[in-house]
């Protein structure tokens, strides 16, 4: 614990005589509503609960009916989720875009203003975590899971896409999957679009949408003094009503995008991981196996929840990050070193140069491509930013806002472009050079394992992507249940630990009925639809963050105080 | 015996901690040591302070409080931390160190059975100082 804030030696520890001025500036909001105020608070069997009666119910209501129709009506409720979403990508697909415009661009334009001077917590607070586990933990909350995922299958699936080059059906609409105007038969140009367009998704705009819900959040909660959950960034807008129903309405939302986004991803985990296990050591992905990866998975991530974000996710994040760094190096080094290194420069030229025609959310001709990949991820990113960013929140006090955006949105977007170059380019060099097909032909989860395969020391390295696979797992399972604890307990984050087992409890059981009853499609259908009112809510977010910076000191360094007592 | 004697305080449940005080009290009078209440908050706002600097003027006020009650010097630690639930006794005995307290005393519930899965802080604590703990059981406990 070297890195609490009040790290003060005996000698000045506050003496009793005459009240402090509080540390640094800030401008708290002015409200009477007190924080835990509607919470429930009960000791039943000796287990204390701190909890917001009506998010708690609510969402609790909500989650067990949802399942339970997902489960015994499974054959009507998928063509419905799956309508709904098919019918907000292909007539909606335009709003996802252009929000995700909106959030890259306002996060990108704050870290050049005077604004970004502004430090969350006040102007004297100091950071809660070093840069290494800060950073690890942003990283392992961000993304971990999908550039282990999608790191070898979307280059290849846009590179086999872009040369086949355009194809239209009887009715005049293309029904290729090319981003853009694909490049038929043009290998270098094929490549070049094919990496832009996976850099596209894993880049700016994810991460811009963490950092708005990440940001205002932060603000709202450090600087302004109202609960850590998603309701305080609508007090711009809504003032005091924010503690009503518009508030809980907001809360068990994100509730609701949390815990199935966490659930369905758990679910599809432990398949990618077990496929991998099948792949690796023969043991069969049957049933058992999942079950026993979710259970494994939930308890590792309880021991984690036990220890607390500095010992538990913290230590953890930073484990992954060596794994994923070592992984990265070795992809490098084994793989086509000099390819890759100038591919870096190229991928992010290509990135810059196709990014207005990628984003522009009118007018496109790709429909399959903006609609079925871009706008798809663009739900599912933001569909993830309320707990994302909440996490995000919570660890980056004493930060500056533009160390933050940098942090958020520059860094990790570099680590992206260079993750999927390593193995983009390593898998299409394999397919187009080397004349080795098998990896563009292995399903989709496997994918990364036959890349690796064909490189030297396949078993070791291959052992790393599952237990990468699996660690990213138990911190967002992990993280998960401190942020949907600390929003059904009204944004306390110090509520009774039991209520962080039990929600991570929830999320492993879940996991597995539905994984079992075979619901986690629609379900991830379902998580997914969550992204156009979030869309909204992100959309507040953004006049959030910026009346909210307008009315905070800035303060780049600390200031010394003025009036210095003896 | 001893000089400073170390109370953690959580203003959000002071009224299970009134034995405790009381007994800090009375040891403080007899050895003449000077006091130093602790609190342990979260970095978010929460019930009782919107900013770890607002829990630190609200437990300076209640150590004057209690100042007017024992007499004895009275100082006071505030500790923010991200996760405050899980912190709590590795900052209880940082503190501990910090203001080189040689005896604290601390409200604790009475023994339960689920201590062996979430043992309780009051017994955390004391295995991992040379300071000596005194746990106070809440009165109706000790019937």
């Amino acid at each position: 614990m070297a890195n609490t804030p009040d790290d003060k030696t005996p000698s000045e520890a506050t003496p009793s005589e005459g009240i402090p001025a509080p540390e640094g500036a800030a401008n708290l909001i002015d409200t009477d509503y007190v924080i835990g105020q509607d919470n429930i608070t009960a000791n039943k069997f000796g287990l204390d609960v701190d909890l917001h009666g009506k998010v708690f119910t609510f969402s609790s209501i909500v989650i067990l009916l949802f399942v339970i129709l997902t489960l015994a009506l499974q054959d009507q409720m998928e063509p419905i989720f799956n309508s709904m979403f098919s019918f907000l990508t292909t007539n909606l697909g335009w709003f996802f875009l252009l929000g995700a415009n909106v959030f890259a661009l306002l996060a990108l334009v704050l870290i050049f203003t005077p604004l970004g001077k502004v430090r969350i917590g006040g102007a004297d607070a100091t950071p809660d975590f070093g840069y290494l586990g800060w950073f690890s933990m942003l990283f392992a909350a961000g993304m971990g899971i999908g550039l282990m995922f999608y790191g070898v299958a979307e280059p290849l699936g846009h590179y086999g896409t872009a040369m086949g080059g355009i194809s239209v059906g009887e009715n005049g609409v293309r029904t290729d999957w090319a981003p853009l105007g694909a490049a038929a038969g043009d290998q270098a140009a094929a490549i070049d679009l094919s990496m832009a367009a996976t850099i596209f998704h894993w880049g700016i705009h994810p991460w811009g949408a963490y950092a708005i819900v990440g940001l205002s959040l932060a603000i709202f909660s450090f600087n302004k003094g109202l609960p850590l959950t998603m309701r305080s960034i609508f007090y711009p807008v809504l003032g005091e009503r924010i503690w009503g129903w518009p508030g809980h309405v907001i809360d068990i939302l994100a509730v609701f995008a949390t815990l199935f986004g966490l659930t369905t991803s758990l679910g599809l985990g432990a398949t990618q991981a077990a496929g991998g296990l099948e792949y690796l050591f023969g043991i069969p992905a049957n049933d058992t196996t999942l079950v026993l990866l979710i259970l494994g998975i939930t308890l590792v991530a309880l021991g984690s929840i036990m220890l607390g974000v500095d010992k538990g996710v913290q230590r953890l994040s930073q484990l992954n990050m060596m794994l994923a760094a070592l992984l990265l190096g070795f992809v490098i080094i084994m793989g086509p070193t000099l390819m890759i290194a100038t591919d870096v420069a190229d991928n992010l030229v290509g990135y810059v140069t196709h990014l207005p025609a990628l984003s522009m959310p009118f007018g496109r001709e790709d429909a399959n491509f903006s609609q079925g990949w871009t706008a798809f991820y663009w739900a599912w990113w933001i569909a993830w930013s309320p707990f994302v960013g909440m996490f995000i929140a919570r660890i980056s006090r004493g930060r500056t806002v533009r160390e933050f955006l940098i942090s958020v949105l520059l860094i990790p977007t570099l680590a992206s472009v260079v993750w999927m170059t390593a193995f983009g380019t390593t898998a299409i060099d394999q397919v187009v050079n080397s004349g080795i097909t098998e990896v563009q032909d292995a399903a989709l989860e496997l994918q990364l394992f036959t890349m690796l395969e064909n490189l030297p020391l396949s078993a070791i390295t291959s052992f790393i992507g599952i237990v990468l696979v699996i660690v990213f797992f138990v911190t967002s399972s992990d993280s998960g249940s401190l942020v949907i604890d600390s929003i059904t307990a009204g944004g306390k984050v110090d509520a009774p630990k039991p209520q962080r087992i039990f929600w991570a409890l929830i999320e492993g059981a879940l996991a597995i009925a539905l994984l079992l009853g075979g619901g986690l499609a629609a379900l991830q259908t379902a998580a997914l639809t969550t992204g156009l009112p979030f869309t909204l809510v992100l959309l507040v977010g953004c006049y959030a963050i910026v009346k909210g910076l307008m009315s905070e000191p800035r303060s780049g360094k600390p200031e010394p105080r003025k009036t210095k007592t003896v | 015996m001893f000089n400073t004697i170390m109370v953690p305080v959580d203003l959000a449940h002071i009224e299970t901690l009134e034995p405790a005080l009381a007994v800090t009290a009375d040891m403080a009078k007899h050895h003449n040591a000077r006091i130093c209440y602790v609190g342990i908050t979260a970095i978010t706002p929460g019930s009782v302070a919107r900013t770890p600097e607002e829990y630190e003027q609200k437990l300076d006020a209640f150590a004057q409080k209690r100042k007017e009650v024992h007499g004895q010097p009275v100082s006071v630690k505030v500790y923010a931390s991200p996760d405050p639930v899980a912190d709590l006794d590795d900052l209880l005995i940082k503190a501990i160190k910090e203001v080189q307290a040689d005896l604290v005393v601390m409200a604790t519930h009475p023994p339960r059975h689920l201590d062996t899965l979430i043992p309780s802080h009051g017994g955390k604590v004391a295995t991992h100082t040379q300071a000596s703990v005194f746990l106070v059981r809440p009165t109706d406990a000790q019937d």
